[in-house]
């Protein structure tokens, strides 16, 4: 459903992204993983439109993203980003229906599906009213998803959606958006710099250095198989420090 | 909006009022920003009301060029002059040694002269009498003795032909401390001390009030200065008896009477009006009725005027402006090129943007809405493009992931964002042309500007504070009316703290 052939790019001499394959077959969970400035959300960004590759093709569904067909083709994908994204001037319940109002939909059909998704992200009711700066962190990140997920797009792209939360909440959220994901069934694409968020999503982890995609694979591939040291040492990085508080306590 | 809207359509039924008797003949009177041709210009409403016509007084209109230009292009029909200003500066460039040369030239142009009036009302240094005693000055060429003094001249005196630059250049003056300002102003200042020696017309009201000495041109630098009027030559079929009284005026005004005229104004504060109706009742035994508007009358015609201005000049400028400023923050070369045109319109002088869109507009309100409209694109269109720029990536990229076109964007999500800076903008816009649009009395634009400049002409503060003082109310207002604005226009998402 979403093909990635030698897609790159560059800005002026830095390369962000060396010419890269990826594909997602339909209904799967890929998780792009890496340190910052690896290159996992210029990918996503490709992947949606918002940035031309310099070389390569992305295929959505059989379709090139390019020209007029992006506008259209953007309407079948949904994209949160770790602040939400949410437009200030705008309730909860108008950001998360301003695509399917643009687009002509009827008041019955509309509340209809904002009432499923109040249910599907557990959205407490009253918060539908209030303006992205009256909404806590957790639940701004629940209204970006809702708006997301308005048109039934077929693939979710989530930019590091609970990077800004704290512990708890993420936690929470993180519970819920795998029951979503099970639920619903969609092709997701995930970017985070956490490697048991990512084991946790994912059917497939892509680990990303420095443009390019380093090993492919479900998280015991990459603790038992390593392509190389960055692989074993950027996954130690993250496991370490609680391990070894929890070795000085016992 | 709707106070403009409720301005407009009071200025369109008044226009309609006035045009109800159209078998009448339409004179249109101008004169100059001081008493003197003010006066003059009233005897000519008088005599042409006399005639049966329909009269109009753009009165203190800012310059030479203003009236001779608005009178070439035929919005004015007649306007008093001098000779020397004539020969000197309106046809600059040509040799005209006597009035039979000037009417020679002046019929170039359609332009006929009646008069001289019996004046000479000619340019004159002078200075208070204590001081050039002390230092010992009768003449012009004394002051070549006296290197330090400062002098106080009125604009048009400091750029004219016969004017300081070249009187300076005759006498061989080397006074380097030489100031121009508006020449009611001359007079406090000669009599605080900061001037010294100042330029004079030999029938101010003032010379005998100030107690002032006019130095001896002893080298006869000054032209003469003939009082005269102008008009055009298509007035002799439509008014002829007009154009008879015209000519019956030359030689009945002597000096002394117009400087006896000249004191009733300024000294005696009767009204211009009347002093040029007992002139006329003198003079010709005519009667003539004087109308009288009351402080109130005029207060109430001056802020129809001045918000109308104002209004419409905002208005259109916003209609520009909004999209040229969405354009500046889409395309990188596009802004650079309007902000910086926008820039360079702020700079020009009002003044001298004024008279260039005379020849275009002609006077009145016309170029003076231009004007306030072009010099209110810089503010609205400087904050549409901050308010579009300043809006954070994230957000742009939400929108443009969602799916949605450019224009729905920019419709839906980012003016609604830019609201606040845009309505500052405007805002911005509107205090500076309540200030601006006073000057548009140079013009007979009217508005605030007509009582301020009357009460510099004056020297009287009631007038000027009777201008300025609703000037600065209007400012206040329209501050308050736009921050109540803002809070029915503005997104009420944007005016809250986070809570987090």
């Amino acid at each position: 459903m979403l093909r990635l052939s030698g897609v790159s790019k560059s800005y002026g001499k830095q390369t962000v992204l060396h010419p890269t394959d990826l594909s997602a077959d339909a209904g799967t969970t890929r998780v792009l993983i890496g340190p910052s400035g690896c290159g996992k959300s210029t990918l996503l960004r490709l992947i949606i439109g918002l940035i031309v590759p310099d070389t390569g093709t992305v295929l959505f569904e059989d379709q090139q993203m390019t020209g007029d067909k992006v506008v259209e083709l953007r309407r079948r994908m949904g994209y949160v980003i770790q602040d939400g994204g949410l437009f200030p001037h705008l309730t909860a319940e108008r950001n998360a229906t301003l695509m399917a109002r643009y687009l002509g939909w009827d008041e019955n059909r509309v509340s209809k599906r904002l009432s499923e998704l109040t249910d599907l992200t557990h959205l407490p009711a009253d918060s539908l009213s209030r303006y992205p700066a009256q909404l806590s962190g957790g639940q701004q990140q629940r209204v970006s998803l809702m708006r997301a997920l308005m048109l039934d797009p077929e693939l979710l792209l989530l930019d590091e959606p609970l990077g800004a939360l704290d512990p708890m909440i993420r936690a929470e959220l993180q519970s819920d958006l795998r029951e979503i994901f099970q639920s619903l069934g969609k092709t997701v694409v995930m970017v985070t710099h956490d490697i048991g968020e990512a084991a946790y999503f994912a059917d497939n982890i892509d680990l990303m250095r420095g443009g390019r995609i380093v090993q492919s694979g479900t998280l015991a591939e990459l603790v038992h198989q390593p392509a190389d040291d960055f692989v074993t040492s950027f996954i130690n990085a993250q496991r370490s420090p609680l391990e070894s508080a929890l070795g000085d306590v016992s | 909006m709707k106070t403009a809207a409720f301005c407009v359509l009071t200025l369109a039924a008044a226009g309609i009022a006035s045009a109800q008797t159209p078998e009448a003949v339409q004179i249109r009177v101008g004169s100059k920003l001081f008493t003197e041709s003010v006066i003059l210009g009233e005897i000519v409403v008088h005599l042409a009301r006399q005639q049966g016509a329909v009269v109009e007084h753009r009165d203190q209109l800012g310059g030479t060029q203003v009236l001779w230009k608005a009178l070439i292009s035929g919005e004015l029909d007649v306007y008093p002059d001098y000779t020397g200003t004539i020969a000197e500066e309106t046809l600059a460039g040509l040799d005209l040694p006597d009035d039979d040369a000037i009417r020679e030239a002046l019929a170039e142009y359609s332009v006929l002269m009646a008069g001289p009036l019996g004046f000479n009302n000619t340019y004159a240094i002078g200075m208070q009498k204590d001081v050039a005693a002390e230092l010992g000055i009768t003449k012009i060429s004394d002051l070549r003795k006296h290197p330090d003094l400062a002098f106080g001249f009125g604009t048009e005196f400091m750029e004219r032909e016969d004017g300081w630059p070249n009187l300076s250049a005759a006498y061989k003056l080397t006074q380097a401390n030489v100031r121009g300002m508006e020449h009611e102003l001359t007079y406090r200042g000669l009599d605080s001390g900061a001037i010294q020696a100042m330029d004079l017309y030999s029938t101010d009201a003032e010379i005998g009030y100030y107690d002032l000495l006019v130095l001896d041109d002893d080298l006869t630098f000054f032209p003469k200065y003939n009082a005269v009027y102008l008009y055009r030559a298509d007035l002799a079929e439509r008014a002829p008896g007009l154009v008879q009284d015209l000519h019956r005026l030359e030689g009945r005004i002597p000096e002394s009477t117009m400087i006896a005229m000249n004191g009733q104004s300024k000294l005696e504060q009767v009204p211009d009006t009347v002093v040029a109706a007992r002139f006329v009742q003198e003079t010709f035994g005519i009667e003539t009725s004087v109308k009288t508007e009351t402080r109130f009358d005029r207060l109430l015609k001056h802020t129809r005027e001045h918000l109308f201005l104002v209004s419409l000049s905002v208005i259109a400028a916003v209609c520009l402006a909004v999209p040229l400023g969405v354009l500046a923050a889409k395309s990188r070369l596009a802004g650079q090129a309007i902000l910086s045109t926008v820039g360079i319109l702020q700079t020009i002088p009002s003044l001298a943007l004024f008279v260039v869109l005379i020849p275009l507009l002609g006077i009145g309100p016309a170029p003076a809405i231009c004007a306030l409209f072009l010099y209110s694109l810089l503010p609205i269109v400087r904050n549409t493009y901050t308010g579009l720029h300043d809006i954070p990536p994230q957000i742009h990229e939400s929108a443009e992931a969602l799916g949605l076109p450019a224009a729905a964007r920019v419709r839906l999500i980012e003016l609604p964002l830019a609201s606040r800076s845009i309505l500052a903008g405007i805002k911005t816009a509107v205090v500076i042309n309540v200030g601006t649009a006073t000057l548009g009395g140079f013009i007979g634009a009217g508005g605030y500007g007509q009582p301020i400049f009357k009460g510099i002409r004056l020297d009287r503060t009631d007038f000027l504070l009777e201008g300025a003082i609703p000037a600065a109310v209007m400012a206040l207002l329209a501050q308050g009316v736009f921050e109540l604005a803002e809070r029915r226009l503005v997104p009420r998402g944007l005016r809250l703290k986070p809570s987090a």
